[in-house]
């Protein structure tokens, strides 16, 4: 039997009396590989967190593999979209990455975990900064090394809040290459706003604002996406292959 | 010219200065950079309840203070996870509320409080034997949790959001780390007094923190460069008849100014 990489169901969540996910019901099998997609402010960033444990629904059920949140962490990488870090501190970039495979209380890092750590960063093509302090990279430099970072988890389940924000087109070609790798071994949810890209690559989008407007195969996101943005296909999904999103 | 070394309380008084820059290096490292400079600076204060507390009950200060402050560090922690408060609120009060539950105490205990001073601002010439034996054990103490928990202590001053992804007890790491700043308070009351302990306390790693990006490395030289200026501190206070504690938190911050001008 295999377990559903996340189960949601009737999720509920507010921050101080704003609502801002109502009744979530939201199922990825695993190996899926899911975007979210909705407007700013749409509650995608506040539903990663929920899977993650970072924060508690008002009501509902998450089950991550048939765990609790908080208890699947060892299964789950993630790459956050904004990070709250001092650019200063003294840390380089490999423990950075090392950071990732960080598994308990007195458990050191073995050669095993360092190894991965390196080949994450030679995924995102950074092995040659490795010794560099963070401070001294560029703004989509850190980005890569947070993938890495996520990456050296070797997760089951992915989660990516934006991966490609500040990153080169090169960067996300091969990027999109290295998740077609990837593919095979987890489960992959990624929130992006860019559709168009998106849906070239994945299997199945989410349209979420607010509530869960569409899940289903990327090919008949259509009206999801005419929901949840509240204007016409054309307009969002401009210089889109049309077959990815065609009006039915 | 050097003939001070020959006294005994001076030969106490370098050992102290060497014992209060162990717990500079690896405290003030965390302080520093995960920058609770004045979390610790209300933490040091409410130390002062401690203080007072040890007088009312006849038991050494320095000894009182070690629970009374551990529990207002962790009680600073508790507030923070738990109320809806503001850190800088929270600091403020702790702030002074330990400070006026000191005075209090010492208000209680009926007669003069003789070396009350000594706590407030310091005496490094009058450390006794078994003060350097509580700073031995509260810096032996304080080198092994860092030991223990670095990649801990790291993990939640760097990103405390990913190290609670990645399943690290991050509210627990947290109040072990007040613990530790209330333990390294403890090791430098009688060295610089209440009043002026922060500045001890974080100006080592400061200075270190321009030259290295090595956590390792920044701990061994915030150690040694807050054991020099303490010593030097301590030489001119003999020398010129001046108050000890303040005069080596004046070095201290003069190394500071310079250590930006050679940076620049
Ligand atoms: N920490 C917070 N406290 C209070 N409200 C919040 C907080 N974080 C987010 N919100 C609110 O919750 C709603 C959803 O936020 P969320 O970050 O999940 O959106 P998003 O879909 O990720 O948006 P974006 O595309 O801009 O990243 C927004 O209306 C936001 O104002
Ligand atoms: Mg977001």
């Amino acid at each position: 039997m295999s377990l559903n990489a996340l189960e949601m169901k009737d999720v509920s969540f507010s921050y101080n009396h704003q609502q801002v996910l109502e009744d979530i019901n939201f199922t990825i099998e695993e190996k899926d590989f899911v975007a979210i997609i909705g407007p700013n402010g749409g509650g995608k960033s506040t539903l990663l967190k929920i899977v993650l444990g970072l924060l508690t629904p008002d009501k509902g059920e998450v089950k991550v593999f048939g765990r609790e949140p908080k208890k699947a962490l060892d299964l789950v990488g993630y790459l956050p979209q904004h990070t709250h870090f001092d650019l200063d501190f003294p840390i380089d970039v490999f423990e950075t990455v090392l950071m990732g495979r960080y598994h308990g209380m007195f458990k050191n890092y073995t050669s095993e975990d360092r190894e991965i750590a390196l080949q994450a960063l030679k995924d995102v093509d950074m092995e040659r900064y490795k010794d560099r302090q963070i401070s001294r990279l560029s703004g989509g430099q850190i980005q890569r090394v947070l993938i890495a970072r996520a990456l050296a988890r070797e997760p089951k389940l992915l989660l990516m809040d934006e991966p490609m924000a500040s990153i080169d087109p090169e960067m996300q070609n091969s990027f999109y290459r290295l998740i077609s790798h990837l593919k095979d071994r987890m489960t992959l949810v990624l929130v992006s706003h860019d559709v168009g890209t998106v849906s070239m690559h994945v299997d199945k989008i989410a349209c979420l604002n607010q509530k869960l407007y569409y899940h289903g195969p990327a090919e008949e996101a259509g009206e999801g996406l005419e929901e949840i943005y509240h204007c016409s296909i054309e307009h969002i999904s401009h210089g889109i292959p049309h077959r990815v999103l065609r009006k039915h | 010219m050097f003939e001070f070394i020959q006294y005994d309380f001076m030969q106490r008084a370098f050992i102290a200065a060497i014992l209060v820059s162990v717990a500079c290096g690896a405290v003030g490292t965390y302080v520093v950079i995960k920058k609770i400079v004045s979390m610790s600076g209300a933490i040091s204060h409410a130390a002062f309840g401690g203080v007072g507390l040890g007088y009312l009950l006849g038991v050494n200060p320095v000894v009182a203070a070690i629970p009374f402050s551990i529990v207002a560090a962790l009680s600073m922690g508790a507030v923070q996870e738990k109320v809806k408060i503001s850190e800088d609120t929270a600091i403020g009060i702790l702030w002074s509320v330990g400070m006026a539950l000191g005075i209090i105490f010492v208000n209680l205990k009926s007669g003069y409080a003789p070396d009350l001073f000594s706590y407030l601002f310091g005496s490094i010439l009058t450390v006794s034997n078994t003060d350097l034996y509580i700073m031995l054990v509260l810096d032996l103490i304080i080198l092994i949790v860092v030991f223990l928990f670095r990649r801990e202590f790291l993990g939640v001053s760097f990103d405390e959001e990913f190290s609670k992804v990645v399943g690290l007890p991050s509210t627990l790491i947290n109040m072990l780390l007040l613990a530790l700043i209330a333990l390294s308070v403890v090791v430098l009351i009688k060295v610089v007094g209440i009043i002026l302990l922060i500045a001890l306390l974080a100006i080592p790693a400061a200075i270190c923190k321009q030259y290295t990006y090595d956590i390792r490395k920044l701990m061994i030289s915030s150690t040694i460069i807050g054991a020099i200026l303490t010593s030097l501190g301590l030489i001119l206070a003999f020398i010129f008849n001046l108050s000890s504690g303040a005069t080596i938190i004046l070095v201290l911050g003069a190394a500071l100014f310079i250590s930006y001008f050679i940076q620049e």
